[in-house]
């Protein structure tokens, strides 16, 4: 077992896992409507390769892939494509193109889907990288980077470990612990497969020790290969951020931006990527659903469900038994970087791991004091930031002032938010100057 | 003592010579017509000519690099004194004031959600706003903060409304709304068709009492023609042929369309 340093910033935070923890993963069926995002993963938008009125079939590929970073897109169920036409995309937060598929129910599959084996000894490399690049394989943690692009690392670099992240961090979800504790066998093999389409010797399962159940199941499955290991740590937010972890795990520490995990050494993968390769690889399903929580004291029934790409959160809250209560909040993501949304009816993405539903009494905010310089943000920032200074040039708009603190640096991981006394929006302020810095600088490079 | 102010008296005459002689051989022209610029600008520095302060643009007048009326603020007076100071014909600048093209007030526009945070348009309209229709004013006032002239203010129902003696056309508040509402229009042309929304008439009915349904009443009653479909969902007015007639107010069946004048008027009554 690697022995975890405690790495530096972060919180303890409380981890409500219990809520959904004990819940098996459910099948959450076919819902009326599917709404699959062209921009739903890091890069550049996938382009349409049908037509409203085309009838499609599950697994069959309906968005290709467009320039060096992206990620193709394939029809969760069988069904008619209804329109392709823009509809708000919450992570964006703006209005963005999507194929709207009515699913016809028959759940048929795409005749051309063809499983690969579960034999690694005969898969070559070159065929789980090209497997990876046609399922639309992004990184379900969250951030949705598109995974073909991690595993060819430019030929300078080299690689020596590649760490699986378990962790799961954010308080709450339990999407990654319910996959880990049913599904290690898979996983295990997806993530093989994957170290051996980057060419890795060395392979490390990350899990925080708040989740006993999945660390034994992992641990036994990945007890025959002496090629990897597991990693306990304790249970810190945010531990589960790629940079955090590697520094956890490895000692290593990444460079700043444009400073990559690759600097080091280290490619990160999230243990749902791992088993949505095992998937293609063994049944040649490419990625068309993913584990998702739905908890929070605002639903019912806090579950964990197998949910199609695309299908609508209010499906989904209906599932777990609808809400509880008045609700005061619903959030895609966990409490520290999920988004709230105004509207039930967007769907679930690629990278959502859960759909959090807070009571009204849990979200009642209280008055925003003045900063009190007590730099308990500083201390907090996991990457080493001064939250303290960068919220104040962005809530007064001082741009420049703010890019020269390294405003692009933020994770967003909400720790600064977490920790103010005062209650000040910080990483909000903060989120909002990057957004503006990035739309400036989408401008200067139009010019 | 008399070796004293001999000394200082010597040292002093020949720095002096050497300033003199440096103010000379360094000298740095520079086009006086710059200053006399500077002096009959506004000197608020408020941005709206699109140089950074009044300075900058006196520079730019003075090089030929911006017309004489490039200051929205003076208008025509200004314009003026700058062409005269420049030597050449004023070009009549049409003072422009701003007008927030929706009324999506509480009573008018349905609001799907509610919102606490950051006190800025731009993070509420991240997060898609709280109104039904997306293309409403988001209500943070945003623009407010934008203007140096005290000149829009948030109205009680949630919409900001136009100081229109105040404003002096910068535009600063045209900038800072995320949604693109507020524009600048002649300050002469009084009736203004007061929505933004490209959706479709039915899905604007539901949004808002007040939106544009795209029902064309006011293109076909327009006695100049100057009112025209935008994208085939929004009418708008092209503001080159309006006469203020007024017509269009009467015909429009959901009081999108208002008239300055007759707001005034329903201000003093």
């Amino acid at each position: 077992m690697v022995k975890a340093r405690r790495g530096s910033g972060g919180v303890p935070v409380p981890d409500k896992k219990e809520l959904s923890g004990r819940m098996p993963i459910e099948d959450a069926g076919i819902p009326a409507e599917l709404t699959l995002f062209l921009s739903q993963h890091t890069g550049a938008p996938s382009k349409p390769l049908v037509n409203v009125g085309d009838e499609v079939k599950r697994g069959q590929k309906i968005a290709e892939a467009q320039g060096a970073v992206s990620a193709c897109l394939h029809a969760p169920t069988s069904g008619k494509v209804k329109a392709i036409e823009p509809r708000y995309q919450p992570v964006l937060g703006r209005e963005s193109d999507a194929i709207v598929i009515a699913p016809d129910g028959e759940h048929a599959l795409y005749e051309g889907l063809a499983p690969v084996g579960d034999d690694l000894e005969a898969i070559s490399q070159d065929k789980i990288r090209e497997v990876v690049r046609e399922s639309g394989l992004v990184g379900l943690g969250g951030a949705a980077f598109p995974t073909a692009v991690k595993l060819q690392p430019p030929p300078d670099k080299k690689i020596d470990t590649y760490l699986l992240n378990g962790a799961e961090c954010e308080p709450y979800l339990t999407a990654d612990q319910k996959l880990m504790e049913e599904a290690a066998q898979d996983i295990v093999f997806g993530f093989r497969a994957l170290m051996k389409g980057a060419g890795v010797e060395k392979g490390i399962i990350c899990i925080e020790d708040n989740k006993p159940d999945a660390i034994r199941a992992m641990e036994e499955a990945a007890k025959p290969y002496p090629e990897l290991e597991v990693a306990v740590l304790s249970h810190r937010y945010p531990r589960g951020g790629e940079k955090q972890l590697i520094e956890a795990v490895l000692g290593r520490e990444v460079p700043p931006p444009p400073g990559l995990p690759l600097d080091v050494g280290v490619i990160v993968s999230n243990v749902g990527t791992a088993h949505a390769l095992a998937v293609a690889l063994k049944t040649g399903l490419p990625l068309v659903e993913r584990i998702v929580s739905v908890t929070g004291e605002g639903v019912a029934r806090p579950s964990n469900f197998r949910a199609l790409i695309g299908t609508p959160v209010s499906y989904l809250i209906e599932k777990a038994g609808g809400f509880s209560g008045k609700p005061g909040k619903v959030i895609l993501g966990g409490p520290m970087m999920g988004v709230a949304v105004k509207d039930t009816d967007v769907p679930v993405l690629k990278g959502t791991s859960g759909v959090l539903v807070l009571p009204a009494q849990a979200v009642k905010s209280e008055p925003v004091l003045p900063c009190v310089r007590c730099g308990r943000c500083v201390e907090a920032c996991p990457m080493r930031l001064l939250p303290v200074w960068m919220a104040a040039y962005a809530e007064n708009g001082y741009l420049e002032e703010a890019e020269k603190m390294r405003v692009m640096d933020c994770c967003e991981c909400g720790v600064c938010s977490y920790v103010c006394p005062s209650r000040r929006p910080l990483t909000q302020s903060i989120r909002l100057a990057k957004s503006q810095i990035a739309a400036k600088r989408r401008a200067a490079a139009k010019k | 003592m008399v070796s004293a102010i001999i000394s200082l008296g010597l040292s002093g005459l020949v720095i002096g010579i050497l300033l003199a002689y440096a103010a000379h051989k360094f000298k740095v022209e520079t086009d006086p017509r710059v200053a006399e610029i500077i002096s009959v600008l506004p000197g608020a520095n408020c941005g709206g000519c699109g140089f950074p302060g009044c300075a900058a643009l006196a520079q730019a007048i003075a090089e030929g690099k911006a017309a004489t009326n490039a200051c929205v603020v003076g208008g025509s007076k200004v314009a003026e004194m700058i062409a005269k100071i420049m030597g050449v014909e004023s070009e009549a600048a049409e003072p422009v004031v701003a007008v927030v093209y929706c009324q999506g007030n509480c009573d008018n526009a349905v609001i799907s959600a509610e919102y606490e945070g950051l006190e800025d348009c731009h993070a509420l309209h991240a997060l898609g706003g709280t109104k039904k229709c997306s293309y409403s004013c988001v209500g943070l006032g945003s623009c407010v903060k934008a203007c140096v002239f005290d000149a829009i203010h948030m109205g009680e129902d949630g919409i900001p409304v136009v100081d229109r003696e105040k404003c002096t056309g910068c535009g600063a508040c045209a900038k800072a709304c995320p949604r693109g509402i507020i524009e600048m229009v002649p300050a002469s042309k009084k009736v203004h068709i007061l929505c933004r929304s490209y959706d479709k008439g039915p899905v604007t009915r539901k949004n808002c009492k007040v939106g544009c349904i795209a029902c064309q009443a006011c293109v076909r009653a327009c006695p100049q023609k100057t009112i025209f479909m935008d994208r085939g969902t929004l009418a708008k007015i092209d503001y080159k042929g309006c006469d203020n007639c007024g017509i269009c107010v009467t015909k429009c069946p959901v009081k999108t369309i208002k008239s300055y004048e007759e707001k005034a008027e329903a201000a003093a009554s």
